[in-house]
Order: C-alpha cells, then sequence, then structure tokens
C-alpha cells in the first residue's frame, strides 16, 4: 500500500484498502475558519447538537476577514467567536492570535504524520507536507465531523511524483509544483492523490513541503503527501509532545501513474491568467508590468517564504509604478519576521505589511485589484476574479520572482538582479 | 424526482469563485446570497435564472474553494439542477449535501442552447431536451443520494429522522 491508503486503513480499522473503496475513517483534528465556521454554527445548532465529539480535536480559527473589514464580517466573527466559547473549545484563534488557518493547524501542533485531517478549507491538503492525509469538506459534512468524529472517504488513486535534480538558488517547491500543473492540468488529478518522493523532495525542507501540498487542490487533488522523515519529526516533535506513529509507503505500493521531473537548469515558473496550469518559464513574462505584488497566504507566507523575499528587497526600494503588499501566514510568522528584522526590511523598502489572514488572496481585503490591473501573487490561485474585480489579472510565482518583481515593476527573474 | 425548466448554460473550469466571489462569503442570509450567484461570469444570472433553471456546464464545474455557499447561492437563484460535463469533487458532495441535484452527462452541453426547456428525472438519470426532440442519459444518482436530495439536504434528513424517532 502506499501511504495513503495505509493512513486511511490505520483509521477506518481495515486490514487492507485498495483505491475506490469508501471507508469511514476516524478523524484525528477538525477545523474550520469562519467563512465556512459560521455555516457549521448554524447547522449544529439546527441538529440539536449540544458538543462536540472531541473538543481537543477542534480547531476554529478566524482568518479570511481578519481585523473585520465590514459590519458583515464582524457579525460572522460574532457568530464564530460565540460558538467556539459556547462550546468551551481550546483551539479558537481570535483576531491576532492566530492567522491563516493552515499555518495556526501546523504551528499548534496539530497536525501529526499518520493523522487523517479535515478542514472547512479546500487548502487543508497542506498538511500532506507533515505526512497526514487532509482534504478539505463542506459545512454540512463538517457539521457531521464535529458530532461525530468520523467521515466516509473513497479511497484515492495516487499520482506518484518522483522529483530528481538541484534547485537553483532561486527555484524551489513554488516553480517544483507550477512546473507539475503544466504537466497534469487543473482538473488532472481530480479524485486523485499526490504523492512526491525522491532525493530532491527529501532535501526539501518541512516549509516548502507545505508549500507543494497546499497547491495539489489546485489540480484538482483530494490530497497531496511528502513521506514523513526525521525532519518531519523533529518538526513535529518541536510543536506538540501527543505520541504518534508515522507511516510510509511500501517499496512495492501501487500508483495510477508515475511523474518524472527533474529540477536541474528548471528557471523559476510563473502561472498566467486565468489557470494554474498556463504556466511559463520567468523569462517568457519578463515584460509584464505590474501594478501589485503580494506575498503571503497559505502556500507561501512562512517565514522561510519572507526571509528569501526579504534577501532580495534588503537595502532596496519597490519600484514606483508597483506597490507590495506582504501578509505573513500567522502571528508566529509576523513575530519571527520582527526579531530577523525582515518586516523592517520591507518597511523600509515601501512595503505595506498587514497583519496575518488570508488578505487579498481570495479578494477579501488588504489589496484587493481593481478591474484591468495587474498582480504577480505568492499566492494559489488566479482564477478570474479571485484577487478583486473580474477584469484583473494574476500572475502566480514565488517569493523569489515576486521580490525581484516588486523591484522592477515587471514580472522579472530574480537571477538577473544579482 | 422530476425537473423541467429552461436551460442556461456556460463553459468549462467554472469555479467557485465565479460561482460566488469571494467578496460575498460574509452574506449570513442565503437569499440574498443567491443574488449574487455565479457573478464572476454573469451580474444579470439571479435576474435570468427566476422562476428555474437548470444549469448545463462543461468540465471540472466548481473546482477550487470548500466553500458551500457556492451550491447554496446556485440553490437560493433558483437552480434546480446542476448537468456538468464533470464536478471538482468538494462542490460535487457539498451540492449533494444541501440538497442540489447533480448530474454527469457529457452529451449534453453541445446539444444545448440558453433557453431550452429540458425535462431531467433523477431516477433514472435522463434529460430530455424539448427543442431537439433528443433524450440524454447521465449517470443515475444512487437511491441513498436521493433521498438525501428530496429530504432538501444532509441535515434536513436528519432532523426529519429525529423528529420521526420522537413522534414513534
Amino acid at each position: 500500500m502506499n501511504v495513503i491508503e495505509k493512513i486511511l486503513s490505520r483509521a477506518s480499522g481495515e486490514k487492507e484498502v485498495v483505491p475506490g473503496q469508501i471507508v469511514d475513517a476516524k478523524i484525528d483534528h477538525a477545523m474550520i475558519n469562519e467563512i465556512t465556521g459560521y455555516l457549521v454554527a448554524r447547522y449544529f445548532h439546527e441538529a440539536g447538537a449540544k458538543k462536540v465529539w472531541d473538543p481537543k480535536k477542534v480547531t476554529v480559527v478566524l482568518d479570511h476577514t481578519i481585523p473585520a473589514p465590514t459590519a458583515e464580517a464582524a457579525e460572522v466573527h460574532r457568530i464564530v467567536r460565540g460558538f467556539a466559547r459556547d462550546l468551551n473549545l481550546p483551539g479558537f484563534y481570535d483576531v491576532g492570535r492566530g492567522g491563516v488557518c493552515h499555518q495556526v493547524m501546523v504551528e499548534k501542533g496539530n497536525v501529526k504524520p499518520g493523522d487523517v485531517i479535515v478542514g472547512a478549507d479546500s487548502h487543508t491538503v497542506t498538511y500532506g507536507g507533515l505526512g497526514a492525509f487532509s482534504t478539505g469538506i463542506g459545512s454540512t459534512e463538517m457539521t457531521s465531523v464535529f458530532i461525530t468524529g468520523k467521515l466516509w472517504f473513497k479511497v484515492p488513486k495516487i499520482i506518484r511524483i518522483d522529483v530528481n535534480g538541484k534547485f537553483g538558488q532561486y527555484v524551489g517547491a513554488k516553480d517544483l509544483f507550477l512546473r507539475v500543473a503544466r504537466e497534469i492540468g487543473f482538473s488532472g488529478a481530480t479524485y486523485m492523490g499526490l504523492e512526491f518522493k525522491g532525493p530532491t523532495v527529501k532535501k526539501l525542507s518541512v516549509s516548502s513541503r507545505l508549500t507543494l501540498c497546499n497547491m495539489t487542490i489546485e489540480v484538482g487533488g483530494k490530497a497531496g503527501i511528502v513521506e514523513p522523515d526525521e525532519k518531519t519529526i523533529e518538526y513535529v516533535k518541536s510543536k506538540t509532545s501527543e505520541p504518534f506513529t508515522p507511516l510510509y509507503s511500501d517499496p512495492d505500493a501501487e500508483y495510477a501513474r508515475t511523474l518524472q521531473v527533474d529540477v536541474t537548469g528548471m528557471p523559476s515558473q510563473v502561472a498566467c491568467p486565468n489557470a494554474v496550469d498556463n504556466v511559463k518559464p520567468v523569462s517568457e513574462l519578463s515584460g509584464v508590468e505590474l501594478d501589485q505584488v503580494y506575498i503571503g497566504s497559505c502556500t507561501n507566507g512562512r517565514i522561510e517564504d519572507l526571509k528569501i523575499a526579504a534577501d532580495i528587497i534588503r537595502g532596496k526600494k519597490v519600484n514606483p509604478r508597483t506597490r507590495l503588499v506582504v501578509v505573513p501566514a500567522s502571528q508566529e510568522v509576523f513575530i519571527d519576521a520582527m526579531n530577523e528584522g525582515l518586516i523592517q526590511t520591507f518597511a523600509e523598502a515601501g512595503a505595506a505589511i498587514a497583519t496575518a489572514s488570508c488578505g487579498a488572496c481570495y479578494g477579501g481585503h488588504l489589496g484587493v485589484l481593481a478591474a484591468g490591473e495587474t498582480c504577480l501573487s505568492t499566492t494559489n490561485r488566479n482564477f478570474i476574479g479571485r484577487m478583486g474585480d473580474p477584469k484583473a489579472k494574476v500572475y502566480l510565482g514565488s517569493p523569489a520572482v515576486a521580490a525581484a518583481s516588486a523591484l522592477t515593476g515587471r514580472i522579472t527573474d530574480p537571477e538577473t538582479l544579482r | 424526482m422530476k425537473i423541467n425548466s429552461k436551460a442556461l448554460k456556460f463553459g468549462d473550469n467554472i469555479n467557485t469563485d465565479i460561482i460566488i466571489p469571494g467578496k460575498y462569503l460574509t452574506i449570513t442570509d442565503e437569499k440574498e446570497m443567491g443574488k449574487h450567484a455565479m457573478d464572476g461570469i454573469d451580474p444579470k444570472f439571479a435576474e435570468k435564472s427566476r422562476g428555474g433553471t437548470v444549469l448545463v456546464v462543461g468540465e471540472n464545474f466548481g473546482s477550487g474553494s470548500s466553500r458551500e455557499q457556492a451550491p447554496i447561492a446556485l440553490k437560493n437563484a433558483d437552480v434546480k439542477c446542476v448537468v456538468a460535463k464533470s464536478f471538482a469533487r468538494i462542490f460535487y458532495r457539498n451540492a449533494i449535501n444541501i440538497g442540489l441535484p447533480v448530474l454527469e452527462c457529457s452529451d449534453l452541453w453541445a446539444d444545448v442552447q440558453d433557453g431550452d426547456l429540458l425535462s431531467v428525472t433523477l431516477e433514472e438519470g435522463t434529460i430530455k431536451n424539448s427543442r431537439s426532440g433528443k433524450v440524454f442519459k447521465a449517470q443515475p444518482l444512487p437511491p441513498f443520494i436521493l433521498e438525501i436530495i428530496q429530504s432538501g439536504g444532509l441535515l434536513n434528513q436528519l432532523k426529519q429522522k429525529q423528529t420521526t424517532k420522537k413522534n414513534k
């Protein structure tokens, strides 16, 4: 069995599972944010439920609309805050206490290798970076999970992605995923999982593995996963004292298909409007003028990402033709970035820095785009209207490309600024 | 369960940000949310959809976010059924869970024009286009899913079951 099959078989008490089989799995942790959570709160009351199956296994994060930009959003916060308080949930993260839900989940030690985790947010697939099976679900199913602690899954077929070669200095996990997306297509992994393997993946940091798995939903994936190793275990043990037993793929595990990628010599990759698989090497886009550059999100708003960007920007200024918005993925990341002087670097360069949140990634607030504007963003989606007006254009790239582009006001290969 | 409604047609990859853009996600009134359905592609959709619609769409409908607001907005914009060439996974489950019928059929799309009168029989998975006279076959929904849809969603089904239990 591959690692996802093993996780699902352990969680459902089945000796062995095969793709297509439906299993009823125990959930190790469930997460909601305010956007999906206010519906869960409503449904939970409508269902007449009084308590959550295990309050320690539930996390509630306000992240999409923080601090509240409108009275409407504040009302949503009020509902979700009240829900968490009424149920005495210890894992509630209010404005200023958490940040983007997925970053909060990993920082607070709620994700362990071998876990089954569901979140009412599509980027819940992020936790595969720590060797967990995790996937996004809707509010109705989440209500049922809150009550029962279980959910049924169809065991997915897995595409194995074997990655070899050495990344260039400014090239990394985001570029690798975009390259894979070009190959697989934006719906090419619908109902399937992606397992990232090979020596190049082993060398990736935990943060980069989270980036890689975070994007799997963008090709329709149900889950993405990197088998756990010493790095994973060290990271998780630094966050939680809860015991865990990691699971790994068997050497003879079966896959629906294997894709080979060699990253040696691969330039930075950029996804062009309006699809994640519309990917080109950065050099082909170097004339594209930018109205905004956005660095942040559950994809690329971690300290590793901010460091890469700050190293390129340090001592320089954001080009007058554009604007740079930096949004750390969590309060913890914000504090680390302050301690390391990164916030100062960004501020002195002329960037706007916002409190940890989903911000403009989903077109909510803190940097949404006007009609006709163009943005290079380190986020995960460039759908029509995703970051604001339907006539705005969004290019997706790495923190290094974003930083270099902020300095020139055009899409720029960081290699050319050396 | 029979649905007779006019068709409104859209292409491939209609994602959740098109179905209900992020800026509307803090609307807590479902009827109000329905007014903004498909806002990302046709701001007049809710008006056109009034009186009942079968939404006929291409591949990968509902990709992107896990927001249940996407099927909720469609349902409240009077969409009675969505027939797609294919669906994205989370949207498909969400639609069933809130009681919005969803059928997969690859051949219907090419035959349909906006405004065609379609007759859908969910039990059989058949869709008849009155204008062309053609009948198309989708994979019918299994009985337990039909039951969820007939109850108006998983939560309503749960409530109805509880009421029946109490009355026994």
